[in-house]
Order: structure tokens, then C-alpha cells, then sequence
């Protein structure tokens, strides 16, 4: 998971003085290569950042030294991995940054599962109204409070569950973004009249399941306990909580996965009256601090 | 090193790296067309996975926005990139920033915006020469 790794390390592809740039070709190749493995990449030129400004943050400099190599320093004072990649193939000057990463975990594009999809919610400040219904809905403590100011904000983006973008459907501002979500204006395409409309007039998700959802997903577990205890049959009170989310799941392109590792009902209707005590304070205190500012 | 120091990024690419919403031809050509060009850039893996760290870079790349050298931050959506700052605890300014949308634009109309001139047998050439 994320916080397990370290954020991208930089490289830098130092074509300035004392040095000769790279071929095209390879330079194109390169900087794919290195991208598609999670390194970020900055290309200093002639005229722009001197070795020691554009190596500040770097772990490594590539570049055509001409075999004079550079000593390089960073902000700290340590010492940069510095390597002539003149006579390299692509392949090389990426096992050179590999290996100048002495096995640091990162998240990486091309690590199959092992890979974190960044996938969260974005809040567009300028269509947000801080009604905090997304703080109420959402299960996982994605959203909180900011300190200062008692905004909305997204707290723990890793928390989010991937490819579910259900707390967007209940904004009725469509305010809440999923950047890599296929379509919009829930991947951050320009609102329209028409996207303000439907959300207006959005069904109620939990007046499609027969009014109170947290009611109706006791009286199915309970129907499905006491089924479980005539029948026996554990697949059958699967089944019914399958049945039961169903429509949840396609009112708001909810994934399977994410309903199937729904807490049990009394446990959703924990966590949602802690998410709706957070939202009432975070209500309650703009209120305040807005009353006040009115007196002042 | 007698270069000129500003080590501010004219040009900040998103490679997107983590999904597949962005059209692979489009940032594939982007991207050959910054690196055959002669401009200093900045290029990462994914603003996504940087403003879920709350990564530094983001910041010190909104400190640097310059509206006497416009950055571009050719990346997807702008409403979606401004909240990624926003997320990152680093705003945008307004002035000085021009965000291009892989997602709806082609890599030509993109990489003119940039400033480059991509129909030249040479390759792209830089919207100003180095000092």
C-alpha cells in the first residue's frame, strides 16, 4: 500500500553544460521506460537549472559526461548517483536506476497486483458546498474535516475502494471526481446544466431499496439468519445479501467486490452515525464561525 | 556549469501510468514530441499517486508558476488537475498556468499549445531559445 513506499524518486536526464544530449530516439525510449516504471523525470538543458539545482531532489543523474563523471551532491550534502550513459542501451540505463534504488519499495505501474491504482476522490472547491452528505456516506473514513476551517476534505485517499465511485453519485452539486473514471463529469469533463439536472433530480439510493437502507439490510440479515437457521445453509444467507445489494450496486456503478466486503449491517450503522456525528460537528462549526463573522 | 539558473518547469507531462483512461497513442506522441524538442521539462508517472502523498513536488511546482513564463501541465481535465493540487495542499494560481487535456485534445493541437512545432523535419522546436 501506499504508505509503504516511497513517493517517486526523481531522475535526471542532464543534457546542460559538460555534457552531450542524448539521441532522440533513445531519449524517447528512456523516458517511457523510466515513467512506466513509477520514476519521475525532470530534463535540465542548457539555460535552465544548473547540475547542482536539477540533481536537488534526484537520486540519480544520467547523462553523456564523455567519461568525466561529476561529483554531485544533493540539497542534504548527500552524494548522487551519477552515471555516463553514453555508450548504454535503454535497457542498461534503466537497470542503472534500478540498482541505485538499492531495492527502496515503490509503487510501480508494472507491478501486476502488487500495484496501488490511485484511485479517490477529488473535490472541486468551486462546486463544493460542504453539505458533507459524501462524509456521511462513505463507509471507508475517505472524507474529514480540515482543522482550520471545517471544510470538507479528502483525508485517507487509500482507504478509497478502487473503481467505486459511489459517493459521487450522491453529491448534488457534482462536486466529487474520480480522475480515472472512464466518463464524465465524474473523470473532471465540464459540468452541464444537464449533469446539475439529473443529480437534482437523483433518486434517493436508499428509496430504491424500500426506504431506510440500514433497515432494510438488518431485516434482510435477519430474514437470512433465520433462514440460515432452518436451512443450515450459509450460501443462502450469501445469496439474499447479494440479492439485497443489487439494486445499490447498479444505481451507483458500485463494484461487486466492494459490496461483498461491506461490513455486517451493525457495523455499517456504526461507522455511518460516526461519519454523521464528524458531518453535524463540521456543520455545526462553519455555522458558528460564520455567526461569529457576521457579528464582528 | 555557467548555465543560467531557473529550475522552474515550463512544462509539467502526467504519464498517467496507473490506468488507461488517457489514449496511449495521444500520450505516447506527446511525449516523443517533448523529447525531441529542446525544452527542460518535468515528467511523472502519475499526478494522481503524487496528490494522494501529498507529494511535496506538487508544491514546490505551484510556488514556482511564473505568469511571465507559463507553465503547462499537460496532463487530463483542468477542474480534475486544479483538485489534485488542491488535494496536495498546493493551489494553482489562476495566471501562469495553461492545462492541456490528453484525454479530449490531439498531440498535435496539444504540443502546439506547447509551443512547438511539430510538422518540422527536425523535430519540435522550443517556444523560446535558451539564454
Amino acid at each position: 500500500m501506499i504508505a509503504a513506499t516511497v513517493p517517486p524518486p526523481r531522475v535526471v536526464l542532464y543534457e546542460g553544460a559538460g555534457s552531450a544530449p542524448l539521441d532522440p530516439d533513445v531519449r524517447t525510449r528512456l523516458l517511457a521506460a523510466l515513467l512506466d516504471r513509477g520514476y519521475a523525470v525532470t530534463r535540465a538543458m542548457p539555460g535552465g537549472a544548473r547540475r547542482e539545482e536539477a540533481s536537488s531532489s534526484a537520486f540519480v543523474v544520467l547523462g553523456r559526461f564523455g567519461g568525466a563523471v561529476p561529483d554531485v551532491h544533493d540539497a542534504a550534502g548527500r552524494p548522487v548517483h551519477v552515471h555516463d550513459i553514453g555508450m548504454s542501451t535503454v535497457d542498461e540505463a534503466v537497470a542503472l536506476v534500478e540498482e541505485a534504488r538499492a531495492g527502496r519499495p515503490m509503487n510501480r505501474p508494472d507491478a501486476g497486483a502488487a500495484t496501488w491504482k490511485p484511485w479517490f476522490p477529488v473535490i472541486d472547491t468551486a462546486r463544493c458546498t460542504n453539505c458533507m452528505q459524501c462524509l456521511s456516506f462513505c463507509l471507508f473514513d475517505v472524507y474529514g474535516v480540515a482543522p482550520a476551517d471545517h471544510t470538507l476534505r479528502v483525508e485517507n485517499p487509500a482507504n478509497c475502494k478502487v473503481n467505486c465511485p459511489a459517493c459521487s453519485r450522491v453529491c448534488p452539486e457534482v462536486a466529487i471526481m474520480f480522475p480515472k473514471y472512464h466518463a464524465g463529469p465524474i473523470d473532471g469533463a465540464p459540468v452541464s446544466e444537464a449533469d446539475v439536472h439529473r443529480e437534482k433530480m437523483k433518486v434517493d439510493i436508499s428509496a430504491l431499496l424500500g426506504g431506510d437502507i440500514l433497515a432494510k439490510l438488518r431485516e434482510r440479515s435477519a430474514e437470512a439468519k433465520s433462514r440460515f437457521s432452518k436451512e443450515r445453509s450459509a450460501d443462502a444467507a450469501l445469496a439474499e445479501r447479494r440479492r439485497c445489494l443489487t439494486k445499490l450496486a447498479d444505481a451507483a456503478a458500485i463494484p461487486r467486490e466492494v459490496l461483498d466486503a461491506l461490513p455486517t449491517p451493525e457495523e455499517i450503522e456504526r461507522r455511518t452515525a460516526e461519519a454523521a456525528r464528524k458531518a453535524a460537528a463540521a456543520r455545526d462549526a462553519r455555522e458558528h464561525a460564520t455567526g461569529r463573522a457576521v457579528q464582528s | 556549469m555557467g548555465e543560467t539558473a531557473g529550475a522552474t518547469p515550463r512544462v509539467l507531462y502526467c504519464r498517467c501510468a496507473y490506468a488507461q483512461v488517457v489514449p496511449g497513442d495521444v500520450k505516447d506522441a506527446v511525449l516523443d514530441g517533448l523529447a525531441r524538442s529542446s525544452v527542460a521539462f518535468e515528467m511523472v508517472p502519475d499526478l494522481c499517486e503524487m496528490a494522494a502523498r501529498r507529494d511535496g513536488q506538487l508544491a514546490d511546482i505551484a510556488r514556482a508558476v511564473d505568469p511571465a513564463r507559463p507553465l503547462h501541465i499537460v496532463a487530463c481535465w483542468p477542474r480534475a488537475v486544479r483538485g489534485l493540487f488542491h488535494l496536495a495542499d498546493a493551489r494553482l494560481p489562476d495566471a501562469g498556468v495553461e492545462i492541456l487535456n490528453m484525454r479530449a485534445e490531439t498531440a498535435g493541437d496539444l504540443l502546439a499549445r506547447v509551443g512547438l512545432d511539430v510538422g518540422s523535419g527536425t523535430g519540435a522546436t522550443p517556444p523560446e531559445a535558451p539564454a
